[in-house]
């Protein structure tokens, strides 16, 4: 409890996040200097391609590092006032689950193959709720499957995970995330095993589910559709670091990255003609081993090298973006702020 | 379910009766291929012609082979009297014919043998895996530790020494140094103690092999189901860690142990021909060395038929609890 803070603290405030693993072949640096908060009742787009650091940021969140991992986590996690990167391995799995909670990607193989769909939703409220008989637990689980818009709750709660339609088991996957009331959730890439109608649903129910129960939300995914539809606040990772914050507005209106606008031109949509073909970020996703020297993006940033050697050497640091963005827009990049502005009006904007 | 249970049975029979044609082809034909003669194996060396032909007649040597197949059937389900004019001998179902050396009825004889035999299997069993599944799990929670290290080398050590060497070592420590009494089979229901201590020293030799293939085998599983996404949801949800092991680990983790097991004890029924043979117990096993080494042809047809017999049948039972455990694998 901080009493007399001057500023009450972010419901989630994640300081200089860093997670490293010691393998064979090296450290992997997955996650670097992370800062980001949250407030209860938003909603924040974590955005990267795979191997970004975007999975390892939520299980660090939840503690999921900590058991029979050779992760190393530093950093601070201020979660409603508690501190989660030093508590004590009972403090953190007490949370898990229960204040905070997780939606995974492929609800197949993220739930038991032989344990039935309402028994697992059961245990996870057992867990929390000790003194809770069978029958108890078992009602809420039902209610929860009924929330989550599956038909006959009562009778499905009797299938097994491979029973269920992809899209019901992610619906059921999320009834087992929210049957405790989490003050946090975190989905990871929740739609991306999902056929794109169902995708909509999915989105859809945690956001109703979200207004209903007024938590915090992390919407991990490498699909800015997404992001655009539910996030307040956007993260833009790239090899581990954060490249990029902002309002979602700021972020999609003036985007200031060039790895952002490269994620941007690689978005097919609808309302515009059709072009060719889509603009790819050229080269592949650095290994985390061997981070590029200077900025992670240089050998795939098409403007890198305009600021003398500066990009392949110095590491740039996150901080505000400067002329004509929002307040609170950072950005991780060497060139100034009205090189940037050109450049995207004049190179980028048009192939949006 | 009943229908699925109904065929699995009748195709378990059907394997049998398989069974039956192709070993008593084997040992039926395998004399005519080589040119001796089973009724001169009834009836010794010194045997004159007359004796031989009234041999031939009364087990049916002369018949065709199929008509042989037939009556050794019928014997099995009927029984049948072997006549040679005034002579006649009867055989009660189920008859597997008479022992050339021996001339005892077979089917007594390895009744006689089964209980040494079951009593070794299942006591080796329930040792090699309680050994073997709990030390394969401590292993794969200990990955790379000195403990998982010396484990799995002895568990290399396990499958790569053959019985006759554990055997004939653990005889020659535990019998001859230490003065521990020679293995020897009592009945259990005659002294459950003696039954105990007489088999122990053959269990532990047989679990040991057994053991090492399990604890390699269960690790190698613990280790897979471990890494599986529904591991790591099950502690997202705030298990404690000895319910995420104990639970949702063990509980993949094992299933497929489930089909060796079946597959390895209806094996061992059939005879631990080597155990038996170190510590001269009289089992399946003992039989059928014995059967090979005197050429006793209808000993070792009737120990094979046994063996397939609890195959056939480990392995129906291995399907069907295989429809319980997982529930993926539909049944109908």
């Amino acid at each position: 409890m901080s009493i007399g803070a001057p500023t009450p603290r972010p419901f989630l405030e994640v300081k200089d996040l860093t997670v490293r693993f010691e393998t064979d072949d090296g450290i992997v640096q997955a996650v670097t200097g992370s800062t980001f908060s949250l407030e209860k009742g938003k909603t924040l787009g974590i955005v990267g391609e795979s191997g970004s650091g975007k999975s390892v940021t939520s299980l660090a969140l939840l503690g999921l590092h900590r058991t029979r991992s050779n992760a190393k986590v530093a950093g601070e996690i201020w979660f409603d006032d508690d501190e989660l990167v030093t508590a004590t391995d009972e403090k953190v799995r007490l949370l898990r689950g229960g204040k905070m909670s997780m939606i995974f990607q492929d609800p197949l193989s993220a739930m038991h193959p032989y344990f039935t769909v309402g028994s697992q939703i059961v245990e996870a409220y057992r867990v929390h709720h000790p003194g809770v008989t069978k029958k108890v637990a078992r009602e809420r689980a039902i209610d929860m499957l009924a929330r989550v818009g599956i038909p006959q709750p009562d009778r499905r709660f009797h299938d097994y995970a491979h029973q269920f339609s992809g899209g019901m088991r992610q619906r059921a996957m999320i009834a087992m995330a929210l049957v405790n009331d989490p003050a946090l959730l975190i989905a990871d890439e929740p739609t991306t095993a999902l056929d794109v109608t169902v995708q909509a649903q999915i989105l859809d129910l945690i956001r109703d589910l979200q207004e209903e129960f007024g938590s915090a939300v992390i919407m991990i995914t490498h699909d800015l559709g997404v992001v655009a539809e539910l996030a307040d606040d956007v993260l833009v990772m790239y090899g581990g670091k954060v490249v990029e914050k902002g309002s979602a507005l700021d972020v999609f209106r003036t985007p200031q990255h060039p790895y952002t606008w490269g994620l941007l031109g690689s978005m097919p949509r609808l309302d515009r003609d059709v072009r060719e073909r889509l603009i790819p970020v050229k080269g592949s996703p650095p290994s985390l081993i061997n981070l590029p020297d200077g900025c992670a993006f240089n050998p795939r940033c098409p403007y890198a090298g305009r600021n003398g050697n500066r990009s392949f050497t110095d590491v740039p640091v996150l901080r505000e973006a400067g002329v004509g963005t929002g307040a609170g827009h950072l950005v991780a990049c060497h060139l100034p702020a009205e090189d940037r502005k050109t450049i995207f009006q004049q190179d980028v904007l048009p192939n949006l | 379910m009943l229908a699925y249970l109904i065929r699995r049975l009748i195709n378990a029979v059907l394997t049998l009766i398989v069974v039956t044609f192709v070993t008593f082809c084997v040992f039926f034909l395998v004399p005519k291929a080589t040119g001796s003669d089973p009724a001169l194996l009834y009836v010794g060396k010194q045997a004159d012609p007359a004796a031989i032909a009234g041999i031939r007649e009364k087990f049916g040597f002369n018949d065709p082979v199929i008509v042989q197949y037939g009556k050794f059937l019928k014997g099995l389900v009927f029984g049948r009297d072997y006549v040679s004019g005034a002579d006649i001998t009867h055989c009660s179902a189920p008859c597997l014919g008479y022992s050339f050396k021996t001339s005892q009825e077979v089917w007594p004889l390895l009744i006689d043998a089964l209980p040494v035999t079951v009593s070794l299997a299942i006591g080796a069993a329930v040792l090699w895996v309680l050994m073997g599944v709990s030390f394969g799990v401590i292993s794969a929670l200990r990955r790379g530790t000195i403990w998982d290290r010396s484990v799995m080398t002895v568990a290399l050590a396990g499958v790569s020494l053959p019985i006759y060497f554990t055997g004939l070592l653990s005889l020659s420590i535990f019998v001859y140094w230490l003065g521990f009494p020679n293995p020897s089979f009592t009945p259990f229901f005659d002294n459950p103690w003696h039954w105990f201590t007489g088999l122990i020293l053959p269990w532990i030799t047989l679990a040991f092999l057994f053991a090492a293939t399990y604890a390699r085998l269960t690790r190698a599983n613990m280790l897979e189901t471990l890494g599986e996404d529904y591991i790591r949801t099950a502690r997202a949800k705030g298990l404690r860690e000895r319910a995420v092991i104990g639970k949702h680990g063990l509980r993949s983790g094992l299933t497929p142990l489930v089909t060796v097991f079946g597959l390895d004890l209806g094996a061992l029924l059939g005879g631990a021909v080597l155990t038996e043979a170190v510590y001269n117990l009289r089992g399946l096993g003992y039989y059928a060395l014995n059967g090979i080494r005197q050429s006793d042809l209808p000993v070792i047809l009737g120990v094979t038929l046994f063996a397939a017999t609890f195959i056939v049948i480990a392995n129906l039972i291995v399907d069907l609890l295989y429809g319980v455990i997982d529930p993926r694998v539909r049944l109908g």
